[in-house]
């Protein structure tokens, strides 16, 4: 158990390391932060001093190590910007992201999660159906469509909800909606299927057979073999909690994680672009070592076969 | 030999997809069958896949509701699945499934999911439980210690060995085991084979074993029921079945069992489609394979017919099962 920890760690940091090499290159290759951060016309001198004040002018490998020594360090670079250290500028906003995308993320699983074990239960049913479109529809309208539709009719005709900002709960019901509406609709189409394929296992009509009740043949033998691949649709879902808001925090001015990364890169705010993909990252790796870890406990399978190892 | 369960005329027929202008249509896996299982004996039922011997099988147990007919089981009808009075029922009756590890929740130990029905049916707990599952494991041959392992952790045949202990926890009268062995190395079917054999025998158990095997049918069927696309088409002792078959369709099955001694010229080899529901031939459904059908063969549906404690249904025997005189 101890030895998977490890080596599930050591890819973790692997992983994270590969993403960070990534954004350094592209970062450098696409554009030089000190003309666009100056404007196009800004004085050749303050071009220049600009560029050594942050070490742009040493070759793009010197500047990586330097990167690299920085981060085991746990400095992680000062804002261009505004000059005030990267890690507080992401964490500070961090909060209002979670506070959308958290409430989203428990809607998607109250709501999509029993629509789907529902329909499966009555299958072929008027609700079945019923649930199957609505998903459809849940999931492939985009979430810039869907925000400005909700826009256009809370906002702007009914005149119930603010359009945007965040100066009141009130204004986030907006945001919440609009990301939870696709995860409603892929949980419960992703929790309708397992569910139907594990109903038609021989150990569930075995179960009938020995005279066990229906509801404990559902929650007993059904649920819990459906819950692996439902666990591992959360588990992506748990990950994009910080980054998963981009689009619907630009669409209703919310000032979190996603406003942020648009404005940085947009700027070539260097470090407060590499901080934001770190922290992103090693939210991801967090939660698919925490999916990994509820495997074990839900599959014995599983649990087994990382012993071996 | 008093009669444990009787069928009546059972019919099972199921919809089908519906074709994009089409009607939906009904497939008729069972079409009239009349059985009795009597009390103590291993009735076999051999047929091709999509014979309908496992909707025939999940009927007898009353998992599934005919279509038209009914199960008598111990002279009363079988109650509506679900109800308080089928439950209890199933202590008495169970099943076992070809597949082994699908027949077993993969989360559950061994322990836990042979003392599951126990638990059900309320007849164990504490202590008395845990040595009655012991008990259980003993009786098919498995070490007490693998008690604690998962399903994944066993091979083929030590499950199966659970699947068998778990239907025998609640001591049932009655046990119908669906292609048993199929899944299993042929090594290996034998030892299980014997086991369900044996248990037989101990536990006065009446069983309908289900298979597509005839080999294993012959060793271990005191009665062997023949089925061809929803119906019995020849019913009789298993040694005389092998010996003598009468039915056309019987007789191709058992000459294409390989025996020692014997060249394979001597089997009769079936031309035609394999037998789809879907599509019944009108008459005897047999006909279009069959080496001896004739015009009266495609016209007319034949009976059952009971002679000297054997049955067949095929109209040109109908000389030969007159007693010979």
């Amino acid at each position: 158990m101890l030895n998977f920890l490890f080596t599930k760690i050591a890819r973790a940091l692997l992983t994270i390391l590969l993403v960070m090499t990534f954004a350094f290159v592209v970062l450098r290759l696409s554009g030089d932060p000190a003309q666009i951060l100056l404007g196009p016309d800004a004085p050749q001198d303050a071009v220049d001093s600009f560029r050594a004040r942050w070490g742009l002018d040493d070759p793009i490998w010197k500047q990586y190590l330097a990167y690299l020594r920085q981060l085991f360090a746990f400095d992680f670079g000062i804002s261009m910007r505004d000059q005030s250290p990267a890690i507080e500028l992401v964490m500070e906003r961090i909060p209002a992201t979670l506070a959308i995308t958290l409430p989203a993320l428990l809607l998607k699983i109250a709501i999509g999660i029993p629509a789907g074990v529902y329909a499966a239960l009555h299958r072929n049913s008027l609700a079945d159906r019923g649930v199957i479109m609505l998903s459809i529809f849940g999931f492939t309208i985009p979430s810039f469509v869907l925000g400005l539709v909700l826009v256009l009719v809370f906002a702007v005709t009914l005149g119930w909800l603010p359009a945007g900002g965040q100066d009141s709960w009130r204004h986030a019901i907006l945001p919440i909606a609009t990301l939870s509406v696709g995860g409603i609709g892929i949980l419960a189409r992703f929790s309708r299927s397992a569910m139907v394929e594990v109903l038609g296992q021989p150990y569930i009509r075995t179960a009938m057979a020995k005279g066990l009740p229906w509801r404990e043949v559902v929650w007993k033998h059904a649920l819990p073999n459906a819950a692996v691949p439902i666990i591992t649709l959360i588990g992506f879902m748990v990950g994009a909690l910080i980054a998963g808001a981009v689009v619907v925090e630009s669409i209703f001015s919310w000032p979190g994680i996603g406003r942020l990364i648009v404005v940085s890169v947009a700027n070539r705010d260097l470090a407060v672009v590499q901080c934001l993909l770190l922290v992103i990252a090693a939210s991801m790796v967090v939660a698919n070592l925490c999916v990994d870890l509820a495997y074990g406990l839900l599959d014995p399978r599983l649990r087994h076969r990382r012993a071996a190892h | 030999m008093s009669v444990l369960l009787q069928a009546q005329g059972l019919v099972q027929q199921y919809a089908t997809a519906r074709s994009l202008f089409g009607k939906p249509g009904a497939v008729r896996a069972v079409d009239g069958i009349d059985l009795a299982v009597r009390q103590g004996e291993i009735l076999g039922i051999v047929g091709e896949s999509g014979s309908g011997k496992s909707t025939l099988g999940r009927m007898l147990l009353g998992l599934e509701t005919p279509f038209a007919g009914q199960v008598r089981y111990r002279g009363q009808a079988m109650p509506a699945p679900g109800t308080a009075q089928w439950r209890g029922l199933r202590a008495q009756m169970q099943l076992i499934f070809q597949d082994p590890l699908a027949a077993l929740d993969r989360r559950m130990t061994i322990r836990a999911q042979i003392a599951e029905p126990l638990e059900i049916h309320g007849l164990a707990r504490g202590e008395a439980l845990n040595r009655r599952v012991e008990e259980l494991m003993a009786r098919v041959g498995l070490r007490p210690d693998q008690a604690d392992r998962y399903p994944h952790e066993l091979s083929g045949g030590q499950r199966q060995r659970v699947v068998i202990a778990r239907a025998l926890a609640t001591k049932p009268d009655f046990l119908v085991c669906d292609e048993p062995v199929s899944a299993l190395d042929v090594s290996i079917q034998a030892q299980v084979v014997n086991l369900l054999r044996d248990l037989q025998e101990q536990e006065r158990l009446t069983m309908v074993f289900i298979s597509h095997d005839l080999k294993v049918v012959r060793n271990i069927c005191d009665r062997v029921a023949v089925m061809y696309l929803g119906r019995v088409v020849e019913e009789a002792p298993s040694d005389q079945i092998f010996a003598a078959p009468r039915h056309p369709y019987t007789k191709a099955l058992v000459s294409s069992v390989p025996r020692a001694g014997r060249g394979l010229e001597s089997r009769i080899i079936l031309q035609g489609e394999p037998p789809n529901p879907a599509a019944r031939p009108p008459g005897c459904a047999f006909h279009p394979r069959c080496p001896m059908a004739d015009a009266r063969c495609a016209a007319t549906v034949p009976r059952l017919e009971n002679h000297h404690g054997r049955s067949a249904a095929c109209l040109k025997l109908d000389r030969a099962l007159e007693p010979a005189a």
